[in-house]
């Protein structure tokens, strides 16, 4: 597990990108209703290290980001892309701890 | 084989037949020449009238053909047919063979025996050529105060000649023989009401009487009507019916008919089995049609006949559905009640002023014609109902609102006259899924692409076929986006929280919450990265800046109208060179700058800041740019200062949020170098004041904007776009621009007109002040960043790494340039 950030630098429905110690980059994001997040912050279908840039929100009630690219909904809690199920992103173990967040490797 | 079809004549009959044999004639058979005698190809001529808006022939342009198989030869005249070797010659030596001749060689207008009807002053209304010789006798004329003018005959043509002559500032005397206007459309009852209207617009009507002179006094034309009255004129136009173009055939041995045309049969053939006649030329069953529908119809039929088919003529509709002067008149059926039986149900509202007539069959059962005065939207459901059966109490059909009968068209009904479609073919595109909105069945069947008048019928088409037109934001909202600002502007509501949690449900999503971002940003609320706010935006807002493919931004420093300093240019130029961007003019006369990650986009605007450059919102649903022309400053031709315009206009709505981006220029002539037309709002210099342009876009579907002010000074200029814009902000849909917002809009340009320029709905003081107070809280974005810690500190690229590159950004060099190296995009299968 690698603290990353206090949850305190987050905006709520909004996310953050942070730098793995193996160089991989992750998306932190915080929901309006109060739960985090992490994903791996490549969208697949452009390349880009850009899904902590998309907009939070839900489809049907399931919580997902938008990629700001291409448009694609990715869920949250699993990954998977709602646009196309055939693909989707890793999902990061996330805890809190004494108001650090901290995530591990998918 | 190929074989050869020569058409004489190239006005929109003509032009028509060579668009559907071109269309049909999938296989290449016939090969098209057409000679025609005017210098410009064929031109909407129904619409000759507006050409007074603006004096741009180019506005008044038919598709050009552009095909190989189709050569047209301007300027030249067909002297000679020989019938037996099939070759026409013309005057500019050209023989020509001939598989099959189509004469279309239209008409020309009748000008009554008056004495003096040669005068210098005296005109015809039929061509471009002849409102541009009316406009030079109008402005030669030198009598000072407001000019008048002589409208011989007060039908059809002499009402829309009238409107011209208004146009140009002329108060128009109407002259007709007959005992009422437009006697062949409206009856005694109609034509009582639109005497009424039209005098209302300075019109002055005299009927049941003649010229019987007309005479040169100086430089004035005095007329002389058979009733006594005396007219004191600057210019005269005949409009007193027109007589077909048939010498060519009479010459050549053709059958014409005992009052003139070419005698044709149900296939539109001559006496001559190889040529045809089309159009106002044509003398079918004793009769010459004088309007376009029935044209177009015989050059449909000829084009089927053409290519081996047995299409006949199938009979003319005359129904006729304008606006003259402002003023609805429509004519459907048997408008007269000459079927023998006939009963008629007037419903005549002098108060309201409007008048409208159903005429039934003797037994009440059958819908035979009607007239409509100063209302006629009841048009399009009444006139596909000809001939069919009535559905309930005939007066229901034109009582008030409300109390009517639902109607439903049968499936055969014709629904659009001009292109001939009927409810059946416009329901198959929408229940095939074609189409799903009026601009789809547009495209998919041409219906609607005409005269208009229908376009209200296509949308109660797509719901009666279920297709739901709903305007709901998204899945979080069952509002409209017009809705949604309605509630906000009247709540106060200033968050997207309140707002979703009291009017829409769950959290929201990419849709709905950029909308009512820009929704609050309109309503002044701020910064647009303030507070909540902030997590609303889409990466472009959210960075203001432009996202590119590889997760880089795009910087665009605002340039007020494109004029920049020297000084400013060597700022941009060494700040692209320290951060190592590449750089592009854009089409909007400005610079953008591309590659800037997260972290140096505030360090390149703290410069760009500090040279006194604002963010120009290229990131933004917003004001883009408002292009110029150099205008009178340096130009030899321009007629005002256009950057000084342009200037002005991109300062006053710089930061304007808005449903979609907004572009605008400003030409200083009528040689458009800034291309005005392709704009949201453009303005256009003229030596009088400016005119005003709403509703052109570039992009997927690109649409000139269209005139709606003309000859205005800068102070109402400016008061008319400050309306334009709010009402547009107000209530457009999401992502609709300018033009999709005025075309769906009921009543289209015309009501946008009477709203923003007659303030019909009685808004505009209210939508002055919004823009107002839009002009007093502009601030610069970028420097509001700057100036605030917690903004910035949001332009990180790690979290937990500030200031470290993105590991997955690198660049490569091209003509001296950075750009992206590709990114290694993972197989995707879609």
């Amino acid at each position: 597990m690698t603290p990353v950030c206090e949850l305190s630098a987050l905006q709520p429905d909004r996310g953050v990108a942070a730098l793995l110690p193996d160089g991989s980059q992750v998306a932190v994001f915080l929901t309006s209703a109060g739960t985090v997040h992490a994903l791996g912050n490549i969208d697949p279908f452009s390349g880009a290290a850009v899904l902590s840039r998309g907009i939070v929100g839900d489809r049907g009630g399931v919580p997902v980001v938008v990629s700001p690219v291409y448009k694609q909904a990715f869920e949250l809690t699993t990954g998977k892309c709602l646009d196309d199920p055939s693909t989707g992103v890793p999902v990061h173990p996330v805890v809190v701890t004494d108001g650090v967040i901290q995530v591990g490797s998918p | 084989m190929t074989r050869t079809l020569v058409i004489v004549g190239h006005g929109m009959v003509g032009h028509r037949l060579v668009e559907a044999l071109r269309e049909k004639d999938v296989t290449d058979q016939w090969r098209v020449g057409v000679v025609a005698e005017e210098t410009r190809p064929a031109y909407d001529r129904v619409a000759l009238s507006s050409y007074v808006d603006n004096w741009d022939a180019n506005s008044l342009s038919l598709a050009p053909h552009d095909d190989d198989a189709v050569e047209l030869h301007l300027n030249d005249q067909v002297v000679h047919i020989d019938r037996d070797d099939k070759v026409v010659r013309t005057t500019a030596g050209r023989v020509q063979p001939y598989d099959a001749l189509v004469l279309a060689t239209g008409s020309i207008p009748f000008v009554p025996p008056v004495p003096g009807r040669d005068l210098p002053g005296c005109h015809v209304y039929r061509t471009i050529e002849d409102l541009d010789g009316i406009r030079a006798t109008v402005e030669a004329a030198h009598s000072s105060g407001r000019h008048a003018g002589m409208v011989l005959g007060g039908g059809l043509l002499g009402l829309e000649a009238a409107n011209a002559l208004r146009g140009m500032g002329i108060s128009p005397h109407v002259v007709e023989l007959g005992p009422r206007l437009m006697p062949l459309q409206v009856d005694e009852g109609g034509a009582g009401l639109l005497k009424r209207l039209v005098e209302k617009l300075d019109l002055t009507i005299h009927t049941g009487t003649s010229a019987s002179s007309i005479e040169k006094d100086g430089d004035r034309l005095i007329a002389k009507l058979s009733n006594g009255v005396e007219l004191d004129l600057d210019v005269v136009v005949f409009s007193a019916g027109i007589r077909p173009r048939d010498e060519l055939a009479r010459s050549f041995g053709l059958k014409v008919g005992e009052r003139g045309g070419i005698v044709v049969d149900q296939a539109c053939r001559t006496s001559d089995e190889n040529i045809y006649a089309i159009g106002e030329c044509a003398n079918l069953d004793g009769m010459v049609y004088g309007l376009v529908a029935p044209g177009y119809s015989m050059a449909e039929v000829v084009a089927d006949r053409l290519l081996g088919g047995e299409a006949e003529f199938p009979g003319a509709d005359m129904s006729t559905k304008l606006k003259l002067l402002g003023v609805d008149v429509a004519s459907f059926g048997d408008a007269h009640a000459k079927e023998e039986g006939a009963l008629e149900v007037v419903v005549n509202d002098a108060v309201a002023g409007t008048y409208a007539k159903v005429v039934v069959s003797d037994d009440a059962k059958t819908l035979l014609g009607g007239i409509l005065v100063g209302d006629a939207s009841k048009y399009p459901l009444l006139r596909p109902l000809v001939g069919r059966p009535v559905p309930g109490d005939p007066v229901a059909l034109i009582g008030p609102a409300g109390g009517g009968p639902e109607l439903t068209l049968p499936h055969d009904a014709q629904v659009c006259s001009c292109h001939a479609v009927t409810k059946q073919q416009i329901v198959d595109v929408v229940n095939s899924g074609e189409a799903v909105d009026v601009p789809g069945i547009k495209a998919c069947t041409k219906a609607g692409t005409g005269c208009g008048s229908c376009v209200p019928m296509l949308k109660k088409l797509l719901s009666e076929c279920g297709v739901e037109q709903s305007r709901a934001l998204c899945e979080h909202f069952d509002h409209s986006r017009a809705d949604l600002f309605e509630i906000a502007r009247s709540t106060g509501v200033t968050t997207f929280s309140e707002l979703i949690g009291k009017h829409g449900r769950g959290r929201g999503c990419d849709l709905c919450k950029p909308a009512v971002a820009s929704i609050l940003a309109s309503l002044d609320n701020g910064h647009v990265l303030g507070g909540e706010q902030a997590a609303l935006q889409d990466t472009n807002d959210h960075f203001l800046a432009n996202i590119q493919r590889n997760g880089t931004y795009s910087v665009v420093p605002r340039i007020p109208g494109g004029e920049i300093t020297p000084e400013k240019l060597i700022v941009i130029g060494e700040v692209a060179r320290d951060f190592g961007l590449y750089t592009k003019i854009t089409g909007g006369q400005r610079i953008d700058l591309f590659g800037a990650t997260v972290d140096q986009l505030p360090q390149i605007w703290a410069r760009l800041v500090d040279a006194g450059f604002e963010s120009g919102h290229a990131y933004g649903k917003a004001l883009r740019t408002v292009k110029s022309c150099v205008g009178t400053t340096w130009c030899r031709f321009g007629v005002q200062d256009s950057v000084s315009l342009a200037i002005e206009l991109e300062l006053r709505y710089r930061g304007l949020r808005s449903p979609h981006k907004l572009k605008s220029a400003v030409s200083g002539c009528a040689r458009e170098c800034a291309e005005a037309r392709g704009k949201d709002f453009g303005v256009i210099a003229t030596e009088n004041g400016w005119n005003l342009y709403v509703g052109g876009n570039g992009g997927f579907t690109p649409r000139h904007a269209e005139l709606i002010a003309s000859d205005v000074d800068t102070e109402t200029l400016i008061k008319l776009i400050d309306r334009f814009l709010m009402f547009y902000i107000r209530t457009a849909d999401r992502l609709q621009r300018t033009s999709t917002w005025i075309e769906s809009m009921e009543g289209g340009l015309d009501h946008l007109r009477s709203v923003i320029v007659d303030d019909s709905l009685g808004i505009c003081a209210d939508l002055e002040a919004a823009m107002a107070k839009h002009v007093d809280n502009y601030a610069d974005e970028w420097r509001g960043v700057l100036e605030d810690p917690e903004k910035l500190a949001r332009f990180t690229s790690f979290v937990n790494a500030p200031g470290t590159p993105d590991p997955t950004i690198s660049f490569r060099e091209e003509r001296g340039q950075n750009v992206p190296v590709l990114l290694g995009v993972p197989e995707v299968s879609r």
